[in-house]
């Protein structure tokens, strides 16, 4: 062992090889979906996927970043906004409008940050949900968009969107029923290069060096981590993400308003469930808690106010007993990793033959 | 004229405020916890308010001296059953599950009262005002800024006069090193957390008579009173009064501009501060 020990850094695991083949072979399948599934399917397969881009922006910025957003729903406002503002005022296509969306998001995020990363911690979170109400109140005065009661995308705008006539023809289906594929297919992108892009990150070295931020800042700095930067980059990142989200998700609705684009319900409350129930500071988690989330709407969303009181109290009830939430159960019990990120060293000593050991670079994720 | 008549409504809505943000500082100075469900527990006691006004046909401050024991075994059991299980260096799961608080509870209140706004009945003391150097002052804003001003000297004599005043603040500074003196932290903080639901009853009462309310407007109290905390200066609750004192004169002057601007008015207010004095305008504690 002393002179000549062989080993490389893997992080790869014999369940994410198997998993790999199967998320590939899902895509391929969600790809080909529009062709014989139901317009009803397709449209809460919009939900599902949108929901789940969120919950994976906020995991980041929580779970890994350790900041604590509750005012998320300002970058979805600001990016559907934005979106409806290039359509309307400047006569764009909704759908490069929706970049449109990305990027009034991480503009705006860099004065918002200048302004929260003043407060600590909890604080923090209070603020962001400040920025978020100053926002809304800002836009609803904005009249060229319909002021506080909002305003509909323009039917010129949403006949001719890009590449529905080619999925008109194709698929045989009406205006509305093709704005949805090409509404879902964008979420399915969006869903896919959200994934794997912050799989891509944790796996860097500036996903470690988040990693190390979060579970000790003053270590992480003594090893010449900025924290600082790392902040900020999960900050912008997140936000541009949701922009993007929200701007999509507001193509497919076609009417806006500022109580419905900045609400804290839709796109935070529901967002932090999601993340809690399903497992905060994993990938795997907000993919579990979705579809937890999808079956309890399904189920109670007739009974109103009952349904986001059960929510609330699986919420608290998760974080009491669960606080990894259901994923972290299952990895707990089975060691399952979807999406590993944890670095391994593995010895290929000859003597030893293939030894694995787990290193502690990163905390159990 | 007009304009100090409407910085001194300003000033005395200052003191709705206060009252807001005195419990959130309370339990904040002494276990570092925000409660995110703050602003719909005064929602909470408004509604339980409500209810022994009708149920009992009472006057809403006889009212509110009833309901304050019950907030008081509220917070109590609040702090003692779930929110200590969560304190910890880890901020996530105290913010996390009193966000879920703040979700149950509204919609519990949704259910049970639904979304109709509601107003506590405050009789001839709703409408009643003195003259004073020429203004005419309501009596209600000017018991609402009486009665933060009390509540501020009180828990001041509480915390630097009293046995448990002390204990409070041996626990805020080291809850470990409290418990070797024969303190319990878990009670300290179960004891806080009653008190300040105490003052939430008082600024529920004051909220309840002067305007509507109903099941949704919690979250927005509670950024008041985080608004007001945060620009008086963590740890100084004098200065939370000035807090809340700005943040009201800002809400009026933007109101009596454009009516539209009155809430953003006072956000913009707040940010300004943060950007001038991050850490508040009387900063004491370290955090």
């Amino acid at each position: 062992m002393t002179d000549t020990a062989m080993y490389r850094v893997q992080t790869q695991t014999r369940a994410s090889y198997s998993a790999g083949a199967v998320c590939i072979a899902l895509i391929i399948l969600f790809i080909l979906l529009p062709t014989f599934a139901s317009r009803g399917l397709i449209q809460d397969l919009f939900f599902i996927f949108t929901m789940l881009v969120l919950a994976q922006f906020w995991n980041l910025l929580a779970g890994y970043g350790g900041l604590v957003s509750v005012g998320q729903q300002a970058f979805v406002g600001m990016g559907a906004y934005a979106m409806f503002g290039g359509v309307i005022l400047w006569g764009l296509d909704p759908v490069p409008a929706i970049l449109l969306g990305g990027v009034a998001a991480l503009i705006v995020a860099i004065p918002t940050a200048f302004f929260t990363f003043r407060l600590q911690g909890a604080y923090f979170a209070i603020g962001t949900w400040v920025i978020a109400e100053v926002m809304r109140l800002l836009v609803a005065q904005w009249k060229m968009l319909g002021g506080g009661t909002g305003t509909s995308l323009p039917r010129t705008a949403t006949r001719e969107m890009w590449a529905t006539e080619w999925i008109q023809t194709t698929f045989d289906v009406r205006g509305a029923a093709a704005r949805d594929i090409l509404t879902y297919w964008l979420a399915l992108a969006l869903v896919i290069a959200t994934i794997a892009g912050i799989y891509w990150l944790l796996r860097t070295k500036r996903g470690l060096a988040l990693a190390a931020v979060r579970d000790n800042i003053e270590a992480a700095k003594s090893v010449g981590v900025d924290a600082a930067r790392m902040k900020w980059l999960v900050y912008l990142v997140s936000a541009a993400g949701t922009g993007l989200t929200g701007a999509l998700i507001y193509v497919q609705k076609l009417r806006i308003s500022p109580d419905a684009a900045f609400s804290v319900t839709d796109w935070t409350a529901y967002v932090i469930f999601i993340v809690v129930i399903g497992g905060i500071g994993t990938i795997e988690g907000p993919i579990l808690g979705v579809l937890i989330f999808f079956i309890l709407q399904s189920l109670l969303a007739d009974y109103g106010s009952w349904y986001l009181m059960v929510l609330g109290l699986i919420g608290i009830a998760v974080m009491l007993f669960a606080p990894r939430g259901l994923w972290g159960l299952i990895s707990e019990k089975t060691g399952l990793q979807i999406f590993p990120v944890r670095r391994r060293l593995v010895l290929t000593n000859p003597k030893d033959g293939l030894n694995s050991i787990q290193s502690d670079k990163q905390r159990e994720a | 004229m007009i304009w100090i008549d409407t910085i001194i409504q300003g000033v005395l809505l200052g003191g709705l405020y206060a009252l807001f943000a005195a419990g959130l500082s309370l339990v904040f100075g002494i276990m570092r916890l925000v409660n995110l469900a703050h602003g719909d527990l005064i929602v909470f006691a408004a509604y339980l308010i409500l209810l022994l006004v009708s149920l009992l046909g009472l006057s809403p401050f006889l009212a509110a001296i009833l309901a304050a024991p019950i907030m008081f075994g509220v917070g109590w059991a609040l702090q003692r059953h779930v929110l200590n299980r969560v304190l910890g260096p880890d901020i996530l799961p105290p913010l996390l599950v009193t966000f879920g608080l703040s979700v149950v509870l509204q919609n519990a209140l949704l259910e049970g009262f639904s979304a109709d706004s509601q107003r506590l009945p405050a009789g001839e003391i709703a409408t009643a005002s003195v003259q004073m150097g020429g203004l005419n002052l309501g009596v209600l804003p000017l018991l609402t800024f009486a009665s933060a001003i009390l509540v501020i000297v009180g828990l001041n004599q509480l915390f630097y006069r009293t046995e448990l005043g002390r204990a409070f603040r041996a626990t805020s500074d080291d809850a470990v090193t409290a418990g070797l003196m024969g303190i319990r932290p878990e009670r300290i903080f179960a004891t806080a957390t009653a008190i300040a639901m105490l003052v939430v009853t008082l600024a529920a009462l004051y909220l309840g008579m002067r305007a509507n309310f109903d099941p949704n407007i919690g979250p927005a109290r509670l950024i008041y009173a985080f608004e007001a905390v945060i620009i008086g200066g963590l740890g100084s609750l004098w200065g939370t009064l000035v807090g809340g004192i700005i943040i009201g004169v800002a809400q009026t002057v933007g109101a009596a501009i454009n009516p539209e601007w009155q809430i953003l008015a006072g956000h913009l207010a707040f940010l300004i501060v943060l950007l001038i004095k991050p850490r508040g305008l009387f900063p004491r504690a370290v955090d």
